[in-house]
């Protein structure tokens, strides 16, 4: 007797029988559309998408209402409201994703990753000079950043899901309204606490300062996530083997957790590293490399883009732009980054 | 059969039982503890250091500083600097891009919302999220820049639009046929920049939609439609309105993108397709570099109050959304 091979039925797939209907409403709005645009004196890409929304969303419906009776006629406007508004919210990324790289390519030269602007100015034509005193500046402001907020957001994140206390709940409530500090308020902070008051001057310490209040919430909020999702057995195994709350922490939740606290770390660097408005009132902003993180004007990638942004000139926005497109291939790598660490821990 | 004792060994003196915590777990809640704390301590820090260095403001503005349209500072002959400061205009620029904001971008929020949870096949909706997410983490320069080069002329001719047609509308009129820079453009960045969180907040909501209610009204025979309307909405309006909220706060804070794309104007205006508006955080940039003295403690000033806005909204919003949450489960 052999077996014989049985194929899984998937009744509910869509058969290219059924998909003649909508190829055909969708061909067909298509065409008139192009027509209305031809013979009517509404022009332009606007009123195409309009049309074409509007055209095919209506023939779909009457479709849907002859084959199903007047039930779908609520279901079928819904879905292509809910489908175009979809497709509305998803248009914007493409947009600014591909103006990015046409732009930023264009800006790009031999010298932009090995010179600063000490020697050129953001008006010369494109190929003097370049950003190195910014990258080096960014570097500077997320390696104080994550000194100063990775212990803090982690400890507060180990406050809220190890020790419980009876103010959890409230600070919970705090670390939210904390991640809704608008970035400038941080930024008004640092200067009048640090700057005015200490001998810190607008330096890449105070600019990191600004960021680090930015950056605690989210990294405190995607750790307690983390640390939520190691299972109590460990914590409770730990503490029946008769180890102390502190060694518990320390030698099993911590390392249970920790690719969940890299993406916790990776995601609040990614939140700020493209900040502007904290480091306008903190940083000062300097045209040439300084190693120093301590003393005198530093810069930034966002503070780079922002002062070819406001100069208005054609040169200075070409490196906005080819400064903004070195900043989103930074946030992009460490996106991925995030992601990549974040699936390796589910799969496990 | 009793426990064998090697020979030779004697009994290990019985060990004191105690519930008291040892010395490191001490240490350890002690230290753990004082940096839970330290959000509550940054927060407070911040009103306090923002209300001391405006406090001068308030108290020789008064409350001309809140109401006041004006933002003059002008030395005269004898070197004497007289002061005429309000965000009265900034005010209602602000909420005025902040509900257009909220106008174009919720409704869109929660279609995206209701895609990603009932629409989209598994495989297109992990892609879809990871695109939301990204997009909350695109830098606000950008959104600026784009919204200026990209969006601005597509939306100038959108804005001539309606004012051609739905003129005879109070807000929609104009003083002067000026669409550029105007109130409806940032709104519509603004928009954007909200979109990924009151979209995550909304799915997050639908997401915890009781299973049990939602088979049920499939097995009484409802459409899917029908059943987000039966279930889905009326469980996850108030979520919704909460995750609206945190856009409102971030909509409120938002800087660089509006000062770039705002043309300020210390004038309330409440037309909305008029390219003259205002905005609190933009201001504080504004004035910035050239402000000296008062000046500089009034920005401080505006800065407290832009802070106490988004704060009672944010608060307001985790309630709701934390609330919403908890019914669910």
């Amino acid at each position: 007797m052999s077996t014989t091979e049985v194929k899984p039925l998937r009744p509910w797939a869509i058969t290219p029988k059924q998909m003649i209907p909508s190829a055909l409403i969708f061909s067909g709005s298509f065409f008139i559309t192009l027509l209305v645009l031809a013979f009517t004196p509404l022009k332009g890409k606007l009123a195409f998408v309009v049309f074409f929304f509007l055209f095919s969303s209506l023939a779909n419906t009457i479709y849907s209402v002859r084959k199903r009776g007047r039930k779908a006629l609520g279901e079928t406007v819904a879905a292509s409201l809910i489908f175009g508004g979809s497709l509305i919210v998803f248009l914007p990324v493409f947009s600014i994703l591909f103006t990015t790289v046409r732009k930023g390519v264009a800006g790009l030269h031999l010298t932009l990753f090995s010179q600063s602007m000490a020697n050129a100015s953001f008006l010369d034509p494109v190929g003097k000079g370049g950003l190195l005193h910014a990258l080096i500046g960014t570097l500077y402001l997320i390696l104080i950043a994550m000194i100063i907020s990775v212990p803090m957001g982690i400890m507060t994140a180990l406050y809220l899901t190890e020790i419980k206390g009876p103010g959890s709940r409230f600070i919970q409530f705090i670390v939210q309204a904390m991640s809704g500090v608008p970035s400038v308020v941080a930024g008004l902070f640092i200067f009048s606490a640090i700057i005015l008051t200490t001998p810190i001057k607008a330096s890449a310490l105070a600019g990191a300062f600004a960021l680090a209040i930015l950056m605690i919430p989210t990294v405190t909020r995607t750790s307690q996530e983390v640390l939520l999702l190691v299972p109590s057995d460990l914590r409770e195994a730990g503490l029946a083997m008769g180890a102390t709350q502190w060694r518990t922490v320390a030698t099993i939740v911590v390392p249970a957790a920790r690719n969940g606290l890299i993406t916790a770390t990776i995601l609040g660097v990614a939140r700020i590293a493209g900040e502007t408005a904290p480091l306008i009132f903190t940083l000062g902003g300097a045209d040439k490399i300084n190693l120093n993180p301590f003393k005198d004007y530093n810069s930034a990638l966002p503070f780079y883009v922002w002062k070819g942004l406001s100069l208005g000139t054609p040169e200075s926005i070409a490196r906005a732009w080819s400064g903004i497109l070195v900043l989103i291939v930074l946030v992009l790598s460490l996106f991925i980054a995030a992601r990549t660490l974040g699936t390796q821990k589910m799969k496990k | 059969m009793s426990s064998a004792v090697l020979p030779g060994s004697a009994t290990p003196k019985a060990r004191q039982i105690t519930t008291n915590p040892r010395t490191s777990d001490k240490v350890f809640r002690g230290v753990v503890t004082s940096f839970g704390f330290s959000a509550l301590v940054l927060l407070t820090l911040i009103g306090i250091f923002l209300a001391v260095r405006g406090f001068q403001t308030f108290s020789t503005e008064g409350f001309h500083f809140v109401t006041g349209f004006k933002w003059d500072v002008s030395t005269d002959e004898a070197g004497k600097i007289t002061y005429d400061m309000g965000i009265g205009a900034m005010l209602v620029g602000t909420v005025l891009v902040s509900t257009v904001a909220l106008i174009v971008g919720v409704p869109l929020s929660v279609s995206v919302a209701l895609f990603l949870t009932f629409y989209a096949p598994a495989r297109i909706k992990t892609l879809l999220v990871s695109v939301v997410d990204l997009m909350a983490s695109f830098p606000s320069v950008l959104f600026g820049l784009w919204g200026f080069f990209v969006l601005m002329p597509m939306a100038t001719y959108w804005a001539k639009l309606i004012y051609k047609y739905l003129h005879w509308i109070p807000i929609f009129s104009a003083p002067q046929p000026y669409f550029e820079r105007s109130p409806f453009i940032a709104g519509l960045v603004l928009a954007i920049m909200i979109i990924p969180i009151v979209t995550s907040v909304s799915r997050e909501v639908f997401a915890q939609t009781p299973l049990d209610r939602v088979q049920a009204a499939y097995a009484l025979g409802a459409t899917k439609w029908g059943m987000i309307r039966a279930v889905v909405l009326p469980f996850g309006s108030s979520g919704v309105v909460g995750g609206a909220m945190l856009g409102l706060g971030r909509a409120f804070g938002e800087t660089v993108a509006v000062y770039t794309i705002l043309n300020l104007v210390f004038r309330p205006n409440w037309h909305v397709l008029f390219g003259a508006g205002g905005n609190i955080a933009s201001l504080i940039i504004l004035k910035w570099g050239e402000a000296t003295g008062l000046e500089t403690k009034a920005l401080l000033a505006a800065g407290f109050i832009l802070f106490l806005m988004t704060l009672v909204v944010n608060m307001a919003a985790n309630f709701i959304v934390s609330r919403t949450l908890k019914s669910g489960k």
